[in-house]
């Protein structure tokens, strides 16, 4: 009995190809593009995590100084007080933005990926000049000429070189270490650390990288696309799953009446749906592995350009991403054929049969979306005003567009009752009804379109807003004309004394890395100067706020800082412990996910007398002739002398950069929406016969009810589409008010963009006209004897 | 002139078994303000030749003239407006339209063909017992209600000849012998013609004439 009623429901999709391949194409698209993100995910932190497991920073404590830079000394002078510990150098090779790690043979803890030095002759060769060093292999080619020879070796994280502590200072041509690596165990006869010197401090080993911790909500940022791209790929198999129940329905009917138990009806469309899911997961798993590997090279550029993250930019075969491929394959076969087998189990025997059981369950489901649609707005808004995490930020997103996306049929419905109430002819009364009608039937597939529209509305929104406002705050940030780097301290001086009759002013960049708030951050020293109390980009701040700093009775703070730790104007920042200041002014500071404060550039000095300023900004009134003398007086590499045109030119690329994987996915999104129109219009064209061939009997041609059905379908795209414009600016706002500042920790101003709903609109309305082409073809050219059939009495 | 002249028509369908002859010479007659039934079995082409007299479908050969004119010649848009016009069909299946209520229904065909006359519309309604239901959906009627609504549309437009295929197939006894009498009563009142495609010689015999089909041919 169970093998006949399997043959009988199977024998559905037998004659109903084309609905079988939207299944399995909905479920593929869905699961494609989840599992396509969570592999760049994926990879992008094995990236980190092996990055972090070299330097040894989710495994060892590291011990830091307050009062000044770390040096070998340092190091000495721990060994001798009895303590287990490494020296570690890392920083960026110039010009290359390859990260130079630096170690020490002798004392690197086992555990980590330091290279095995124990084959003939390889220490000797690694710790001789001209020393050594280890590659990935992809890094090789990016390197200088002037590096000691290079060893190939897989393990070695790409953008990331391996060297001996002395070879590292010296291609970074410094003279510290970035800090000093407590090994596991300890002998119990050393010097307390306090008593070694009171200025060291331990840190504990971190629970995850600083890299996988800044970049969360970049990943977090994919995760929700890739969550929404599967919510909409959902609505294509609700549709298709649900257009086969109502099919079937008869097919149902029969079984039940032949004594196929309500049970085992069930169990076979379970079995029914497992197996598409296997069938559509697998195939959406084949397509998510293309397309991370088509966008992952771009990720690892946005990454490494946001945050200097070094992503591999090749993707490697996880197990793990494939089985969350299938698990959320089943699981959105699951959500599809739930809803449709409780209604079924729900009806009694003869009911499936019966139209209106059926559009009674319907109406109830609708009510119900209606229901749930407004308690998701309102749950949006509570978590909106009361919600203090990300997640919870990111909670209020999805609440408010799963929430729209219920209430689109209620909208739609409304809209077109109002609009039908002006109509007066037979004709425009019936298209008013009939469109009023067909909402229903159409309302995934429009809810889909809707979700993918207010993405892209909301998105473009954020990303315009972001664009005028970071370049406004460049403009403002960088108003100098020309940033010179020096190479040593000699040369900084030199220099000052060459440029200071060529210049209106001279402006030290002098920076320590320091822990503001318990957070690694960057403090600055300043010069007081008119360019920074005429342009710097204040938020808030006291009335006399520069003259505070200058009297150096002050700080400033940038937004992060202020957002994340409660930080305000009028509240104290303690640098260390006998170093604080009070806050007299907040700034933005986009697109640095760190800490960051600045004083009077005479204090700083005083604290920081190691660190002598190499970085100095210019204002002259020909930068480029001055940019020529220094680099023929000094011969300064390109690199270190750069105007304020190629650092906006370069900021503005990052910046593009960031924003290329959403764009990407915002068209993708859109693409599986317009396909999910497609498949509910060319599905539902079948149903429409009866519906269309009593009007056709009464004197309609059939190219006329074509027309009539393109424009409805053109109608009812451009009506989401006017909807999709307010929920995009709702998304767009709660990604900038509210997502934005708990994720980056800075708030930037909504702007419109009218002209880019309008491009949307045009877009929406040619993936309407593309989708709803070839069931109007089909239509047209349907012969009448098809739509004799809807009056044959065998039907 | 006579109302409709069929003139040995033939149709024939392809299959996918090669192709099949429904209507093999076919000739009739039918005036102004008088009935036909057109029984026969299943399969003898009954309803293929009331599609072709509604415009609905085009014969192979023949013709068949209304009111004078050769419809068998006609391209799309001039059948389309035969059928608005000049002809009103009753199906079996009611084939009301599901978006519109009973009183849009039932002028619907009235005012495409731009002959609405409400008086003759609430005589109808009236007649019919169709006054409580205009508010009513399609799926919210009786099979019963239902065909009264469809008779009601079509004799609302007014059309010279009527057909209707099996307009009380779908009915039990009682209820198709009160559909019947209002279909008749009607008819006789509006003064159109009437061709019924039916499998009922009890009904048959009610109308002016009969004709029987078998094989594609009048027997």
């Amino acid at each position: 009995m169970i093998r006949a009623g399997a043959h009988a429901l199977w024998s559905y999709w037998a004659r109903h190809r084309l609905q079988l391949a939207v299944v399995i194409i909905g479920l593929a698209l869905a699961t494609g593009l989840w599992t396509g993100v969570q592999a760049i995910n994926a990879e992008a932190r094995a990236s980190y995590d092996r990055a972090a497991t070299t330097l040894g920073q989710t495994q060892f404590s590291h011990i830091t100084r307050n009062d000044a830079p770390l040096r070998i000394k340092d190091f000495v002078v721990l060994r001798r007080a009895g303590w287990l510990v490494s020296p570690l150098v890392r920083g960026t090779l110039r010009g290359t933005g390859i990260e130079v790690v630096g170690f020490d043979p002798f004392t690197a803890p086992i555990n980590t990926t330091f290279p095995d030095l124990s084959g003939d002759g390889d220490l000797s060769k690694f710790l001789s000049s001209p020393g050594m060093i280890f590659a990935h292999p992809d890094t090789v080619d990016l390197l200088p000429e002037n590096v000691p020879p290079v060893r190939i070796l897989e393990t070695v994280p790409p953008d990331q070189i391996l060297t001996d502590v002395t070879i590292a200072m010296s291609l970074l041509k410094r003279d510290t270490l970035s800090s000093i690596l407590v090994l596991g165990v300890q002998p119990e006869r050393r010097l307390p650390l306090v008593d070694v010197n009171a200025e060291y401090i331990i840190t504990e080993p971190a629970q995850r990288s600083d890299m996988a911790r800044l970049t969360d909500s970049f990943h977090l940022n994919l995760t929700a696309f890739g969550l929404l791209s599967f919510a909409v790929g959902l609505f294509i198999v609700y549709s298709a799953i649900g257009l086969a129940f109502e099919q079937r329905r008869v097919l149902f009917r029969t079984l039940r009446a032949l004594g196929l138990s309500r049970c085992s009806l069930m169990y076979l469309l379970a079995s029914e749906a497992l197996v598409l899911a296997t069938l559509g997961g697998g195939v959406g798993v084949v397509l998510g592995y293309i397309m991370a590997a088509a966008l992952l090279p771009g990720v690892a550029a946005t990454l490494s350009g946001l945050y200097g993250a070094s992503v591999s930019g090749s993707l490697s075969l996880n197990p793990f991403w494939w089985l969350i491929g299938f698990g959320m394959a089943y699981f959105g076969a699951a959500v599809a054929v739930s809803g449709n087998l409780w209604q079924m189990s729900r009806l009694s025997i003869l009911a499936p049969a019966m139209p209106r059981a059926w559009l009674v369950a319907g109406a109830n489901t609708a009510r119900l979306q209606a229901i749930v649609g407004s308690f998701l707005i309102l749950l949006s808004l509570l978590l909106g005003i009361f919600g203090e995490s990300l997640i919870a930020g990111f909670a209020c997103l999805a609440t408010m567009l799963l929430g729209a996306a219920l209430l689109v049929p209620l909208a739609l419905m409304s809209i077109v009752s109002l609009l039908s109430r002006s109509s007066r002819g037979v004709i425009s009364q019936w298209i008013w009804a009939d469109t009023r009608q067909q909402i229903q039937p159409m309302s995934l597939a429009l809810m889909a379109l809707m979700l993918a529209l207010a993405a892209n509305v909301g998105v473009s929104t954020m990303v315009g807003s972001f664009r005028s406002t970071f370049t406004g705050w460049l403009d403002q940030r960088l108003a100098s004309d020309l940033y010179i780097t020096t190479r040593t301290s000699a040369e900084a001086v030199a220099f000052q004394e060459f440029v200071s009759a060529d210049v209106e002013s001279i402006l030290p960049i002098v920076s320590a890395d320091v822990r503001l708030a318990g957070s690694p951050g960057q403090v600055f020293g300043i010069k007081d100067h008119e360019i920074y109390r005429a342009q710097w980009p204040l938020l808030e701040s006291v009335p006399d706020v520069w003259d505070r700093v200058a009297q150096g009775d002050g700080i400033l703070v940038n937004e992060q800082l202020a957002r994340r730790e409660q930080l305000w104007t009028g509240n104290t920042l303690q640098v260390a412990a006998d170093f604080q200041f009070e806050i007299v002014g907040v700034y933005s500071d986009y697109g640095n996910p760190a800490g960051q404060a600045f004083i009077n550039y005479e204090i700083f000095e005083k604290r920081y007398p190691d660190i002598t300023p190499l970085r100095f900004a210019l204002n002259a009134d020909n930068p480029s002739y001055l940019r020529d003398k220094i680099v023929a007086e000094f011969g300064l590499p390109r690199d270190n002398t750069i105007n304020q045109q190629e650092v906006k030119a370069f900021s503005m690329q990052v910046f593009e950069q960031t924003f290329l994987i959403t764009n990407a996915l915002n068209v993708l999104t859109l693409g599986v929406a317009g396909f999910a129109l497609w498949a509910s219009l060319t599905t539902v064209a079948g149903m429409r016969l009866p519906q269309v061939a009593p009007v056709w009997a009464l004197g309609f041609t059939r190219k006329s009810i074509s027309v009539i059905e393109m424009s409805r379908s053109l109608l009812l795209a451009a009506l989401t589409a006017v909807l999709a414009i307010p929920i995009g600016l709702g998304l767009a706002w709660i990604l900038l008010a509210i997502v934005n500042v708990r994720a980056f920790g800075w708030r930037l101003p909504i702007e419109f963009f009218p002209w880019d709903w309008a491009q949307l609109f045009i877009w929406a309305f040619l993936a309407a006209a593309l989708a709803a082409a070839m069931p109007m073809r089909k239509l047209m050219k349907l012969p009448p004897s098809d739509l004799l059939k809807v009056f044959a009495n065998e039907r | 002139m006579n109302l409709l002249h069929v003139n040995n028509v033939t149709k024939s369908f392809e299959t996918g078994e090669g192709t099949l002859s429904v209507l093999n010479g076919v000739s009739l007659e039918l005036s102004s303000g008088k009935s036909l039934a057109l029984t026969g079995e299943s399969g003898s082409g009954k309803s293929t030749l009331l599609y072709l007299i509604g415009g609905l479908d085009v014969p192979d050969e023949g013709r068949i003239e209304i009111l004078g004119q050769d419809i068998a010649n006609l391209d799309d848009p001039q059948r389309a407006a035969l059928r608005r016009g000049t002809v009103g069909v009753v199906f079996q299946q009611f084939n009301l339209i599901p978006s519109l209520n009973v009183a849009a229904n039932l002028s619907f065909h009235a005012r495409l063909s731009g002959s609405e006359d409400k008086l003759w519309t609430e005589h109808l309604v009236h007649y019919l017992g169709l006054g409580s239901l205009l508010d009513r959906f399609p799926e919210q009627l009786s099979g019963g209600q239902q065909q009264r609504v469809a008779i009601g549309r079509t004799l609302a437009a007014r059309p010279a000849l009527i057909l209707a295929d099996e307009p009380t197939g779908n009915l039990d006894e009682a209820t198709a012998d009160v559909v019947m009498n209002l279909l008749l009563e009607l008819v006789q009142e509006s003064g159109a013609g009437l061709l019924i495609v039916t499998h009922s010689l009890r009904l048959a015999k009610r109308l002016d004439h009969q004709v029987n089909l078998q094989a594609g041919l009048i027997a």
